[in-house]
């Protein structure tokens, strides 16, 4: 970008609002620097602020339960962006992304937790200690196996990543001091934001709502980097790697160092949705950072869209609010039961579910849920014409 | 020492097994370059149909055989089962990005646990087997009869592998299509069958691997984690490396069986039941001195 504006630069005074683009012509772009645009049209900034707008409102018109499951969606989401970087971005399959949501959710509670406690806890509940600090010891360990990972390419990388989250589940349950041990777990993250409890209800408003303007705050705080981040030039060379790595090789891109950025990063991301997960969810124990977690992760990637943000939002909120709706169905078909002990039940339709979505997104509409509003709105660009 | 060697005979009964089960996913890697994740839930189906199958043959008097019959049944069932799982949906994959056919794998592997889970109930379904727990003596040490069972099963089906890839034509055009699939079409080997047979072989083994494992322990719905196992062994071995996949598999189930045994006296801070993931510390330690495995082809990049 920095190259085309010095041409620019050098061959003339810069043609005014260059990067705006020119009404009733939105495909026209005159400058580089609209095309990279973080919105690179007026009806994108339009409809991005007006979801922003009812997405704060909602709390005023929703009922708590609600609210707490999106809250916990929207933390979700932040851990999926992270997945997006290194496998959407940069192309390398992780499976072990549970393992790094865990080391973020152990840290958080660690600092956090109760120092008189029967786990171990600093008594610190400042959230803006305890989210970076999550997020900083996550990276770093993202840090400390890419060496391991850059060395390896395709499959190899995702059995090895498999084995990691084996290891780590491993981990936590035997320093019980910190995870509480299996099957007994520990209290998640408490936030507190200057000495104001987020988690409890205080005069004006409930607790839920409490935590659903943070994480949503949180979410778009994420959500921006992680689309700037795919726009600049570390970004590209994510990007480089995933479309070829030999040929971005030939561009001067360093493939180690590159790996473990986005290793990094991705991990930073994991770190933080783990302590964000559990301080709205309140309770974990080891188990949960088992398979299933990484693949739900990979399920929102690639449900809502690999590569891009608003998807991988997308999908992280369908993957978390698939439970409530399966929970609700056997008012609609009676032969489905809602309890564990008999066959079928909601709870081996979810997981069929999770399976079967995986499947059929991957075979007819591999861009997932972005891909269907790409086509809807294609569909309406050319209407009456089919193309 | 006697300790020592009965230890080192458990690690290669199981690891007869975990030899099995990569020796399925080495065969779906080769004739399509996928590691098929959905091994896990064909393993317990086959396992499931065998719990099934030998009570229905009740009257087959002689209990071994009968044994034997409904392993077999069971894995024909279950490479059936596993080649229109291919044909329904990795078939319609051909030319994808192999971390995405992979993915897909992941799915079925859910789906398909999910409903033999239904099958299987809450608690665990029963194997009958002729052995039990019996051992037998075996030049000074006492090893258990299901694992003497376990390898000569492993070397009756390396023995037919051998046979099948050696002197058939269909084995010949497998080791074609994995070679070069482009050339291998058009000298007339149809690649769809070759997928297709790849994955109903793959079936059979995890069948078979699963009733053997499934001996003893039963038949429960969180079985399907053992099977995760042969993934290091395959790693360690290469992963297009069928000798590669035995070697791994046997030397993941001596690994766990002597760690199992020593560890808790020589590290016990590494924490109860080590043994379970140290397979996987195994694979790192490898992967670290050889990026392809032991046996593994180290892949050529040209620029």
């Amino acid at each position: 970008m920095s190259q085309f504006a010095s041409l620019r630069n050098a061959s003339g005074p810069e043609p005014r609002a260059s990067s705006r683009p020119v009404a009733g012509r939105p495909l026209l772009y005159r400058s580089y620097a609209q095309d990279m645009a973080l919105f690179n049209t007026r009806p994108k900034r339009l409809w991005v602020g007006v979801i922003i707008v009812v997405a704060f409102l909602l709390p005023m018109a929703v009922l708590d339960p609600t609210l707490e499951v999106l809250a916990t969606g929207f933390a979700f989401a932040i851990g999926a962006l992270g997945l997006n970087i290194v496998t959407g971005l940069a192309g390398q399959v992780s499976l072990g992304h549970a393992f790094f949501v865990g080391v973020g959710a152990y840290t958080a509670a660690a600092i956090s937790g109760d120092p008189d406690g029967r786990s171990i806890g600093l008594g610190i509940t400042e959230i803006a200690v305890w989210l970076p600090a999550a997020g900083l010891v996550a990276g770093l360990t993202g840090v400390l196996v890419a060496p391991l990972a850059t060395r390896l390419r395709g499959l190899y990388l995702a059995v090895v990543t498999l084995g990691l989250v084996f290891i780590g589940e491993h981990i936590f349950r035997e320093w019980s001091d910190l995870s509480g041990g299996a099957g007994v777990g520990r209290e998640g993250p408490v936030p507190t934001i200057f000495g104001y409890r987020i988690a409890e209800d205080s005069s004006l408003f409930t607790a839920e709502q409490n935590l659903y303007w943070l994480m949503l705050v949180l979410l778009l705080v994420f959500a921006l980097g992680a689309r700037n981040l795919a726009r600049s030039r570390v970004g590209r060379s994510f990007a480089a790697v995933r479309d070829r790595d030999m040929a971005a090789e030939m561009m001067a891109i360093n493939l180690p160092r590159t790996k473990t950025l986005a290793f990094g990063i991705s991990s930073f991301y994991a770190g933080c949705a783990g302590g964000l997960i559990y301080s709205v969810v309140g309770f974990f124990e080891p188990s949960t950072f088992g398979l299933l977690l990484s693949v739900q992760f990979i399920a929102m990637v690639l449900i809502g869209g690999a590569g891009t943000v608003s998807g991988t939002i997308l999908g992280a909120l369908f993957i978390t609010l698939l439970p409530t709706i399966t929970r609700e169905l056997p008012a609609y078909l009676p032969f489905i039961s809602s309890t564990a002990t008999e066959t079928p039940n909601i709870y081996q339709l979810e997981s069929v579910l999770y399976g079967a979505l995986i499947v059929v997104f991957l075979l007819f509409e591999p861009r997932g849920l972005f891909g269907i509003w790409i086509r809807i709105r294609n569909y309406w660009k050319g209407w009456p014409f089919s193309y | 020492m006697t300790e020592f060697l009965e230890a080192l005979a458990r690690g290669l009964g199981t690891g007869s097994i975990y030899a099995m089960l990569a020796l399925g996913f080495v065969i779906i890697y080769k004739s399509t370059t996928v590691i098929s994740f959905a091994q896990p839930a064909l393993m317990m189906t086959g396992a499931t149909v065998t719990s099934y199958v030998i009570p229905a043959l009740g009257f087959i008097t002689l209990a071994s055989l009968s044994f034997f019959v409904s392993l077999l049944l069971a894995a024909v069932i279950t490479a059936f089962i596993a080649m229109v799982i291919e044909r329904a949906a990795i078939r319609p994959m051909v030319g994808r990005p192999a971390f995405v056919v992979a993915i897909i794998t992941i799915g079925i592997d859910i789906v398909v646990r999910v409903i033999t889970g239904g099958f299987i109930g809450t608690g665990q379904r029963h194997i009958d087997n002729p052995w039990g727990i019996e051992r037998s003596d075996l030049l000074g040490i006492r090893v258990e009869q299901r694992h003497l069972v376990a390898m000569a099963v492993l070397v009756v089906v390396v023995a037919a592998l051998v046979w099948f890839y050696r002197f058939t034509r269909h084995g010949l055009a497998m080791r074609a299509a994995a070679f070069d699939q482009e050339a291998a079409l058009t000298q007339g080997v149809s690649v769809g069958n070759v997928f297709a047979t790849s994955w109903g072989m793959a079936g059979a083994l995890a069948a078979i691997a699963g009733t053997l494992l499934a001996t003893n322990v039963g038949v429960g719905r969180d079985i399907w984690i053992i099977a995760l196992i042969a993934l290091p062994a395959i790693i360690l071995g290469g992963l297009d490396s069928l000798p590669g996949a035995v070697v791994g598999g046997l030397a993941v189930g001596v690994v766990e069986s002597l760690v199992g045994n020593y560890q808790h006296d020589v590290a016990p801070w590494l924490g109860n039941n080590f043994a379970v993931v140290s397979p996987y510390v195994l694979m790192m330690l490898v992967l670290l001195v050889r990026p392809y495995g032991l046996f593994g082809t180290q892949e050529v990049r040209r620029v």
